[in-house]
C-alpha cells in the first residue's frame, strides 16, 4: 500500500470510530435540519423553498466541526513531524487528509440529506439535485477547510477563528449548491449551476494542497 | 454649493457623517498612536 | 525590482516617509475640499435625485476596499516569495484601513439603498460581495492577531491573504450569478453623466490619497514599536 493509501486509510478509521468527527458531523446536520424548522414553522411549502440553503449550510457547518482537528492531532504528538520528513510530498499529504476528510464527513453528510430533505418536504427532482450539489460541493469544503485548518495549526483555540477564515472562501460553494436545487424547483433546471460548482470544487480540489502543505511546513519549521 | 437635499437628506447626511467620523477618527487614532510609540521610544533611548 | 528593496530597509523608510508625508497630507486636504465643494455643486440626477452626492463616498470607498485588498496580496507575495522585510509589516497595516472602508461601503450603499429599493439591505450583488470581503478583512486581521510568534503569523496571514485574492473574482461572479437567479436589484448600473465625473474623479483621488497617508503613518508607527520592543528585549536580557 502507498504511503498515500495508508494515511487516508488511518485517517478514515480515526474519524469512523464511535465519537469521532464521522458520527458528530452526521448528528450536528441531522440537529440543524431539526431546528430549523422548529424555528421558522412547518409550513410545508416554505420549507421546501429554504430546504436547498438550510441543507447546504448545515452541511459546511457541520464538516466544518472536525476540520480543526485535521493537523492537529498529528501535530500534537509528534507524528506530523515524521510524516513530513516521509518520502511522501507534503502536498498529496495534505490531499490525503482532505480525502480522508471527505470520505468520513463529507460523503455521510451526502449520504444522509435525502433522508433530511423529506423533512423539509422537497420534492424528488430538487432532491436528487441536492445530493449531487453535496456530493460535488463537500470536497470543496473539505479542501478550503484543509487550508484554513494548516493555518490555524498552532493555536490553541484555533478552532475559533477557522469557521471565520474559511466561511466566506467557501461561500461560492453554498451559493451554486443551494442555488442548483433552487433553480430546479423554479423550472430553470440546475445544470449550470452544477457544472459551475464542479469547477470550483475541482480547482479548489487541486489547488489546496499548495497552499495548506506551505502552511503546514510553516507551522512546523517555527 | 447646495445643500438641499430633499427629500433624501434623512439619507445622505448620516451617510456623509458616518464616513467623515469613520476616517477622521481613524485618522486621528492614527496619529495618536503614532505620536506615542515615538515618545515611548524616546524614553527608552533615553534610558539606554 | 531592486528599486523596491532599497526602500525595504526601515531607516531608508522612514526617511522617505517622512519626506513625503507632508505632502501626501496636505495634497489629502486639498482634494478632499476640492472634491466635496464640487461634490454639492452638481445638480440633482433626473433618476435619482439628490441621493446621486451619495456616489462621491460610495463608489470611492467601493474602490478603496478593493484596491487595499491587493495591495495587501502585493504585499504577501513580497512577503513570502521574495522575504521584503517591511512587506509583512505593510500588509497588516493596511488590512484594518481595507476593513474601513469596505465597511464604509456597504453603510453608504445600505443608505443609498433605501431611497432607491426601499430597503436598507435589498442583496445587492456588490453590497453582499463586500460584505464578504470584510469577512476575508476580519480573518486576516484575527489570525494576525492569534498567532504569537510574528514571523509565523506573518507567513500565515500571508497565505490566507493569496488564498483570499484567488477567490474573490470567484466569490463576486457566483453572487453576481445568485442574484440573476434571484433577480435581485442593484446600484449604479448604468453611465455616469459628466457632470458627476471630475467630483468623482477627485473625490477617488482623495479616498486614494487618505489611504496612502494612513498606510505611511501605520507603517512607521509600527516600525517604531519594534524598535521599542527590541530596547525592552535587550534589556530584560
Amino acid at each position: 500500500m502507498s504511503p498515500f493509501t495508508t494515511l487516508l486509510l488511518r485517517d478514515v478509521k480515526l474519524a469512523a470510530r464511535s465519537g469521532g468527527s464521522a458520527a458528530l458531523a452526521l448528528s450536528f446536520f441531522a440537529l440543524v435540519a431539526t431546528l430549523v424548522p422548529l424555528g421558522v414553522g412547518a409550513d410545508l411549502q416554505l420549507l421546501a423553498r429554504v430546504a436547498g440553503g438550510v441543507l447546504w449550510v448545515g452541511a459546511v457547518l457541520a464538516a466544518l466541526l472536525s476540520l480543526d482537528r485535521l493537523f492537529q492531532g498529528d501535530y500534537e504528538d509528534g507524528s506530523l513531524d515524521l510524516i513530513a520528513l516521509s518520502p511522501l510530498p507534503l502536498e498529496l499529504t495534505a490531499l490525503a487528509k482532505i480525502s480522508a476528510h471527505w470520505l468520513s464527513t463529507g460523503l455521510p453528510l451526502t449520504l444522509l440529506s435525502p433522508l433530511l430533505a423529506l423533512m423539509f418536504n422537497l420534492s424528488p427532482t430538487p432532491t436528487l439535485v441536492l445530493f449531487f450539489s453535496l456530493l460535488i460541493g463537500t470536497p470543496a469544503v473539505s479542501a478550503i477547510g484543509a487550508i484554513g485548518a494548516s493555518l490555524t495549526l498552532s493555536l490553541k483555540r484555533g478552532g475559533l477563528i477557522l469557521p471565520l477564515l474559511i466561511l466566506p472562501l467557501l461561500s461560492p460553494a453554498v451559493i451554486f449548491g443551494a442555488g442548483a436545487v433552487s433553480a430546479t424547483m423554479d423550472g430553470l433546471g440546475g445544470q449550470s449551476a452544477l457544472e459551475l460548482l464542479a469547477a470550483f470544487s475541482a480547482a479548489a480540489v487541486l489547488l489546496s494542497p499548495f497552499a495548506a502543505a506551505a502552511s503546514v511546513r510553516l507551522n512546523l519549521a517555527g | 454649493m447646495n445643500f438641499d437635499m430633499s427629500p433624501y437628506g434623512a439619507y445622505i447626511w448620516p451617510a456623509y457623517g458616518i464616513s467623515a467620523l469613520t476616517l477622521g477618527g481613524y485618522t486621528l487614532w492614527s496619529w495618536i498612536r503614532w505620536r506615542r510609540a515615538k515618545a515611548k521610544l524616546a524614553a527608552l533611548e533615553l534610558k539606554k | 525590482m531592486n528599486w523596491l528593496f532599497r526602500y525595504a530597509n526601515p531607516h531608508e523608510f522612514m526617511r522617505l516617509s517622512g519626506a513625503v508625508l507632508p505632502f501626501t497630507v496636505a495634497a489629502t486636504a486639498i482634494a478632499f475640499a476640492v472634491g466635496l465643494y464640487l461634490g454639492f455643486s452638481v445638480p440633482p440626477d433626473y433618476q435619482q435625485g439628490t441621493t446621486v452626492t451619495l456616489m462621491f463616498i460610495h463608489v470611492p470607498a467601493d474602490i478603496m476596499a478593493e484596491l487595499v485588498y491587493c495591495a495587501m496580496a502585493v504585499c504577501s507575495v513580497l512577503s513570502l516569495v521574495w522575504r521584503h522585510p517591511l512587506s509583512d509589516t505593510a500588509a497588516r497595516a493596511a488590512a484594518p484601513l481595507g476593513a474601513i472602508f469596505t465597511a464604509l461601503a456597504i453603510v453608504t450603499g445600505a443608505l443609498w439603498g433605501k431611497p432607491m429599493w426601499g430597503a436598507y439591505w435589498a442583496w445587492d450583488p456588490r453590497l453582499t460581495s463586500f460584505l464578504l470581503l470584510l469577512f476575508l478583512y476580519f480573518g486576516y486581521m484575527a489570525l494576525w492577531n492569534a498567532i504569537e510568534d510574528e514571523t509565523r503569523a506573518a507567513r500565515a496571514a500571508a497565505i490566507l491573504a493569496l488564498v483570499g485574492l484567488a477567490d474573490i473574482p470567484i466569490i463576486k461572479f457566483s453572487v453576481d450569478w445568485w442574484n440573476t437567479l434571484h433577480q435581485g436589484e442593484s446600484i449604479m448600473s448604468g453611465k455616469i453623466a459628466p457632470v458627476y465625473l471630475t467630483p468623482l474623479l477627485i473625490m477617488m483621488f482623495a479616498y486614494m490619497l487618505l489611504f496612502s497617508t494612513l498606510w505611511m503613518v501605520r507603517i512607521r508607527t509600527a516600525i517604531l514599536e519594534r524598535r521599542a520592543t527590541a530596547i525592552m528585549q535587550r534589556g530584560a536580557q
